[in-house]
């Protein structure tokens, strides 16, 4: 029975394919994937809103929006509501094809993403053998689409938005792609399937995911801090830091287009999310040897990408935004030169016969430039404890 | 012909014309962009995964971005008031009509076209990959060397603060003029 229910999916879509004529099977079978990619992660998109919300209220001791159905949990309704027959501005001056186009632009490269992600076990909608580079090539679209909606729009404070969102995109797609090539170095694919493949198991209660690793754990929180940027959240909100330039590259958007960028954005979120646990936290692999077959895949798999949502909420509410140069100081000066010191320490570690030599060379080729490195950077800017003038 | 082919050739020649025929710089470079994903798509036909997903990581992702860095940081954003179209199109047409008159000639007379054609590969990503860590793998250890050297490079030319940082830093330190509320 667990068998059944873990798989309950891929027969379902089997079942229904096989109603169809042989020459419509693989359309049918595309579109089933599409839809229930779509369908969840738009389900995902609403709970993910509320409990974003819910979450910022509670840190910032406040209740949140408690309004609407039992604790306010049907809030994500009523606002997708309301997106739709809000009436759709477009300014005079803008480039009406390009801020047309601009959001299917943004929502469509991201939706691809999703495409190449092992969602439990037999559960990857398209089984690339280039998926990881596929992954990264569509992510590459976004930038794009950005510029795009801060130039149509015809204002000031959208292009210097999309100005800054390209720069600090660019910027952290290296470190993010850096950390990430550890990965594929240790496992030899590119196969998002393979990758997960070779992270099952356990070594004694540990589970031998790849974090568990000195090289993977660097790799994980690289990873982790370029995927913050890259999807735009706090403390890297700088593209729509509300403050200086409004909303940055969609304030000349509202009704369904500003909705469609509110939902790349959290997309863009969940993709490198999802990407983030399949090369590190061992896809849908439990985390423990007893829950194994306990539970479906796929549970496992969302569980971890709440896991992490619930991480980016936490770091939104806590952390202030962060200045263009400490951003990119941050993005070249530190993340980069890290990056590429771990990709030797993982080279190290497939060469080094396992043991606790292994461990200790490499945690210390790991650890060792990341004191020096910080304590270094700490040390050019010459801080001092902080006076205050006016508030004694 | 492949109707699939025939729909990604249509729109990578449209929008390559309209690449060149825009007034805009920025429609100009976007049109480009839309060349570029139809080339990458037309590779993908050809069951090139990686050199399709390739073209669009590098240029998609960078060149196009590239692009639209220069013509925003320069002046050239602004629509020009006369035609783009130069006054001597018919010398161009005419020069473009002979260079294909010429490459034309040259392959229908070649003795290539009356070869057998070889047996079409099929290149996983698996096997470039073996291919570039065995047989190519010096050429390769070699570029990549060269462009880890170039962004070090790079880094640490940003590295080094000028005199400025501290600069602005002594005005912040100056007692300012207004008086100080005790």
């Amino acid at each position: 029975m667990p068998e059944t229910l873990d798989q309950i999916f891929v027969l379902l879509k089997h079942w229904i394919v096989a109603h169809f004529p042989a020459a419509l099977q693989p359309l049918v079978s595309a579109l089933l994937s599409i839809s229930a990619i779509i369908l969840a992660f738009a389900l995902l998109f609403a709970i993910a809103t509320i409990l974003e919300r819910k979450g910022l209220g509670r840190i910032q001791n406040r209740y949140g929006p408690n309004r609407v159905g039992p604790y306010g949990f049907f809030q994500p309704v009523a606002d997708g509501l309301k997106m739709l027959i809000k009436e759709d501005i477009v300014p005079g001056g803008a480039d009406r094809v390009v801020h047309f186009l601009a959001p299917i632009a943004l929502v469509v490269p991201v939706l691809l993403a999703f495409s190449v992600l092992p969602y439990g076990r037999n559960m990857a909608p398209i089984d690339l053998d280039a998926g990881i580079v596929f992954f990264f090539a569509v992510g590459a679209g976004t930038e794009l689409a950005v510029f795009m909606a801060g130039w149509s729009s015809r204002n000031k404070y959208s292009l210097l938005g999309a100005m800054r969102a390209i720069g600090q995109m660019i910027s952290y797609e290296i470190p993010l792609i850096l950390s990430s090539i550890t990965v594929i170095m240790l496992t030899g694919s590119l196969r998002p399937v393979d990758i997960v493949e070779a992270q099952a198991g356990y070594w004694g209660g540990l589970p031998a995911w790849h974090v568990f690793t000195p090289w993977g754990l660097a790799g994980f929180v690289l990873f982790l801090i370029a995927a913050t940027a890259e999807s735009n959240r706090a403390p890297f909100d700088l593209p729509e830091g509300e403050s200086e330039i409004i909303a940055g590259y969609f304030i000349e958007y509202s009704g369904f287009k500003f909705a469609l960028f509110f939902m790349g954005e959290y997309f863009g979120m969940f993709a490198i999310s999802g990407l983030a646990i399949t090369l590190f936290l061992g896809g849908w692999h439990a985390p423990l040897s007893f829950f194994e077959g306990a539970m479906p895949s796929y549970v496992w798999f969302f569980a971890k990408l709440f896991g992490i949502l619930a991480l980016f909420i936490w770091l939104r509410g806590t952390l202030p935004r962060l200045r263009m140069d400490q951003l990119m100081n941050f993005a070249w000066k530190f993340m980069l030169p890290m990056a590429l010191i771990n990709i030797g320490a993982a080279g190290l570690w497939r060469f080094l016969p396992n043991g606790a030599t292994r461990w200790l060379v490499c945690s210390l080729l790991v650890f060792g430039p990341f004191v020096a490195l910080g304590r270094g950077l700490a040390a050019k800017r010459h801080w001092k404890p902080r006076t205050y003038r006016f508030a004694e | 012909m492949d109707p699939v082919f025939c729909i990604l050739a249509l729109v990578t020649a449209a929008s390559a014309i309209a690449a060149v025929s825009l007034r805009r710089l920025v429609h100009c470079a976007l049109c480009l962009v839309v060349t570029f994903v139809g080339l990458a798509a037309l590779y993908l036909q050809l069951n090139a995964q990686f050199v399709g997903f390739a073209q669009i990581l590098v240029y998609v992702g960078a060149v196009a971005i590239l692009i639209v860095f220069a013509i925003l940081l320069t002046r050239g954003s602004d629509s020009p008031p006369q035609s783009i179209f130069s006054s001597s199109w018919v010398v161009g047409v005419g020069v473009a009509v002979l260079a294909f008159g010429a490459l034309a000639f040259s392959v229908w007379t070649s003795s290539v076209i009356y070869r057998p054609a070889p047996p079409a590969p099929q290149p996983t990503v698996r096997e470039l990959g073996e291919q570039l860590m065995t047989q190519y793998v010096l050429p390769l250890e070699v570029i990549g060397l060269l462009l880890t050297a170039a962004l070090i490079g790079a880094v640490i030319i940003a590295m080094r603060e000028g005199p400025a940082r501290h600069k602005s830093e002594s005005i912040a330190h100056r007692p300012l003029p207004i008086p100080h509320p005790k």
